[in-house]
């Protein structure tokens, strides 16, 4: 064993921090996914885009609303931009048009969450989702990001919450000005290994 | 010319080696160095690690952020192409449907198998491990002892490059001096791990992985290893002169274009193919071990996936080095009127006891790791400590309920982040529900990096119950009958997962470390079902008589004289280390004997 099962024993500690229930959101209208897959042996080397193996799906009026939580969920801060600003909806449209397993189970969760927080958003504010100010905005995602706090009619729309939070994340984290963000400093080749800086070493009491 | 075709083969070959991996390219490059002309068929295309791997590429330019699917198992900028636990066409079965007698197969169908995404971790073998029965009383013995199989270990590590240090452990043996390059520093969790695990009697040592931290001495290290041989001298001063130290940075699994690490193609096959006397089939699927009539092998039906049609090559002497179930799976698909059972199979005792590392993880939160200067810790794209084993004492003593041990391997970092990188950031907050907003970046920029977890890998010894045979109901989509695995986790392994589990929790309390919950108390549920690891070995073990065992000391099996192991298959126990490092020892201690037998006439 190695680094190998390391990331494997991450991605299973990983997902078992994530909820998965199925979507209790009603099941109309929403297209199966028909395109394939990259398959078992694609060019690794290649730089990808949202799009390039299986075509994006979501509608205008979807990707408005996906793109406003997206910002609301990871918004500009003095360290970083957006998740708007860095594509993160375009890879929310790849992830809810993929063929594979998985995300088939998370399309209809997301598809039918960005539904109802549009439709929510009429009730309430008699406006779309991405037009509300922002403490509008907050004010329906407070009610909806904890499933133990949540009122009975909006119990359904906290899985939706918790996931598309995860997606906005992984997709905002693992790109250039996400890893910035958080401190990530490698992928860098150098000609040594000095091991840790002096302050990192002081910092845990080792110098 | 030496990747052709089916219709390309020479009418017969010195050698025929089934599979491309560790087993097979220690193999082929130590016959071929010496002048002997092999044939090898590997079950999957080419593969070019120089411009097919992705090293640099971040997850935001895969698709779905370079996720795990059922295309890509390991992610999509892992090396494996073709591989899997599950591959369309090439079904196996479980006898039980019970989740913890589960066995997962994992297969690697591409040029140099397995070696192209293993975490170059190269342990050796301790002298308890080849003699468990003498050691814990359970197991078998080992035909062989650690003072055998030690020359082949410093050949090995002088051949691929490995870094570690010689650290005196008892049963995690030194290397000769000189053998190793030197250990990288150790990153700053591995240190803080190091300074407080005595706290808890554990020691916090230097790894060996087959990573090159300095050059290769492509002066001294050729003659040492080919002695009165110039031409394998030159071939290899050459290899070795191509290849370019680690440059401390991108994960060893995504393959490595600068040679640093090691992986069969890089290492054995490029210098073996040099010497001219390597040819090698891809895309050929081996169905068959062909037998003569006085019982000896002859060479290797297979299937040309490029065209669907059978072919047949031929050879002096067959090596088997598929993976170990692979090659289990050839024995057993090899029946005859000479050899009803399978080939190879007087004992019945091929497809018995497979075992695998013993394993489960924990992790946690540790504060002290909270707001670190930034740093880049990538180093040599794994780790570069362990928690080798040390409680032999306890062991002695009968205290533990378990034979042999375990080390730890951090699965911790400052890692490039992955798409689960925010995940457990509320609850590490102490908020709750799911954050959002300013609050929740600060929260995981906070929380990045400060987790810190270990892996266990632990020794099983083989039980009667896990084993594989033929499944009568199954074939594959060339109409080869495929596996059918029994799995039956022991006492003893359930004991240790329990051991190990506790440990954990104990040395990351060291640690300081904060749990969202505490170590696991099932073990059934903490153990990582088998295969999981891909680390299973056995089900062709090598002993001491042909009636408990398959093959010799050397590999070679007690009914045909001429037929080879070079896989885990000859393994009669998994130890606490990881097997690769010992498969390519026996690989090179197998064709060294093999020769001889060619010398002699005897095959």
């Amino acid at each position: 064993m190695d680094r190998r099962i390391a990331i494997q024993w991450m991605l299973t500690a990983a997902a078992s921090l994530t909820v998965h229930t199925p979507s209790a959101f009603a099941a109309a209208g929403i297209a199966p996914i028909e395109a394939k897959g990259y398959g078992p042996d694609p060019d690794m080397v290649k730089i990808y885009k949202p799009g390039d193996v299986w075509p994006l799906t979501l509608s205008e009026p979807q990707r408005r609303t996906a793109t406003a939580l997206c910002d609301v969920i990871i918004p500009a801060d003095e360290t970083s931009p957006s998740a708007s600003a860095v594509g993160v909806p375009d890879f929310i449209d790849e992830w809810v048009s993929s063929p594979y397993p998985g995300q088939k189970t998370d399309r209809k969760t997301i598809l039918e969450g960005l539904e109802w927080i549009e439709a929510e958003s009429q009730q309430r504010f008699k406006t779309s989702f991405a037009e509300l100010q922002p403490n509008q905005q907050y004010a329906i995602c407070d009610d909806i990001c904890d499933s133990t706090q949540a009122k009975p009619e909006h119990k359904k729309a906290t899985t939706f919450f918790k996931r598309y939070r995860d997606l906005t994340a992984g997709g905002y984290y693992t790109t250039p000005e996400g890893m910035k963000d958080i401190g990530y400093r490698g992928n860098i080749p150098s000609a040594t290994f000095d091991g840790p800086p002096i302050e990192a070493l002081k910092h845990v009491g080792l110098a | 010319m030496p990747v052709i075709t089916a219709d390309q083969a020479q009418e017969t070959y010195d050698v025929i080696i089934v599979g491309s991996g560790a087993g097979g390219g220690q193999s082929a490059y130590t016959l071929t160095m010496e002048g002997v002309k092999v044939l090898m068929l590997e079950a999957g295309r080419t593969f070019d690690p120089l411009t097919e791997v992705a090293m640099f590429q971040l997850p935001s330019q895969a698709p779905l952020r370079g996720i795990s699917t059922p295309d890509k198992q390991y992610g999509f900028h892992d090396s494996s192409i073709n591989s899997g636990w599950e591959i369309p066409g090439e079904p196996y079965s479980n006898a039980s449907k019970k989740a913890e007698d589960e066995f997962r197969w994992w297969r690697q169908r591409m040029m140099g198998g397995r070696t192209n995404h293993w975490g170059r971790i190269s342990l050796r073998n301790g002298p308890y491990d080849f003699k468990p029965r003498t050691q814990y009383s359970a197991g078998f013995d080992w035909p062989i002892s650690y003072d055998d199989v030690a020359p082949y270990y410093d050949k090995v590590e002088m051949l691929v490059g490995v870094f570690g240090s010689n650290e005196g452990l008892e049963n995690s043996p030194n290397s000769s001096p000189g053998v190793l390059m030197p250990a990288p520093k150790l990153r700053v969790g591995e240190l803080y791990a190091q300074k407080h695990a005595p706290k808890v009697g554990m020691k916090v040592a230097s790894i060996h992985r087959a990573v090159m931290t300095i050059p290769q001495d492509a002066e001294k290290l050729p003659a040492k290893l080919h002695p009165g041989n110039p031409k394998a001298q030159r071939i290899l001063a050459e290899s070795m002169r191509s290849r370019s130290p680690c440059f401390w940075a991108t994960d060893c699994h995504r393959g490595c274009s600068i040679r640093a690490n090691y992986d069969s193609q890089t290492v054995h096959l490029r210098p073996a193919m040099a010497t001219g006397n390597l040819d090698i089939i891809p895309n050929a699927m081996a169905r068959e071990v062909t037998v003569n009539k006085e019982g000896k092998a002859t060479g290797i039906t297979y299937i040309d996936k490029t065209t669907g049609k059978e072919a047949h090559v031929k050879g002096r002497a067959v090596v088997l080095a598929a993976s170990s179930q692979e090659s289990v799976r050839l024995l057993l698909n090899s029946k005859s009127a000479l050899f009803p059972q399978g080939l190879a199979n007087s004992s019945g005792k091929v497809g018995k006891y497979i075992t695998d590392s013993v394993s489960s993880s924990f992790s946690a939160h540790i504060p002290a790791f909270e707001g670190m200067p930034l740093h880049n810790e990538d180093g040599a794209g794994g780790p570069h400590a362990y928690v080798p084993w040390t409680q032999h004492d306890k062991n002695r003593k009968g205290e533990l309920g378990f034979p042999g041990g375990y080390h730890l391997e951090f699965t911790s970092g400052r890692h490039m982040p992955t798409m689960f990188v925010a995940n457990g950031a509320d609850s590490q907050a102490g908020r709750r529900g799911v954050g959002y907003g300013k609050q929740f970046k600060e929260d995981v920029r906070r929380f990045y990096g400060c987790r810190l977890g270990f892996g266990a890998q632990g020794s099983m010894l083989p039980n009667e119950n896990t084993f594989c045979e033929i499944d009568p109901n199954l074939k594959d989509q060339w109409g080869i009958p495929a596996l059918r695995f029994h799995w039956k986790w022991s006492d003893h392994e359930l004991n240790q997962v329990r051991h190990q589990q506790q440990r954990i929790g104990e040395l990351l309390t060291a640690l300081g470390g904060q749990f969202t919950r505490p170590p696991e108390t099932d073990p059934l549920k903490a153990i990582r079902s088998g295969g999981s690891v891909i680390h299973e070995v056995g089900g062709a073990i090598m002993g001491h008589d042909a009636t408990h065992s398959v093959t010799n000391q050397w590999s070679q099996t007690w009914d045909v004289k001429n037929l080879f192991m070079a896989d885990g298959a000859p393994f009669a126990s998994t130890a606490d280390k990881n097997p690769t490092l010992t498969i390519m020892a026996l690989a090179w201690r197998m064709a060294d004997h093999l020769m001889d037998e060619l010398k002699k006439g005897n095959i």
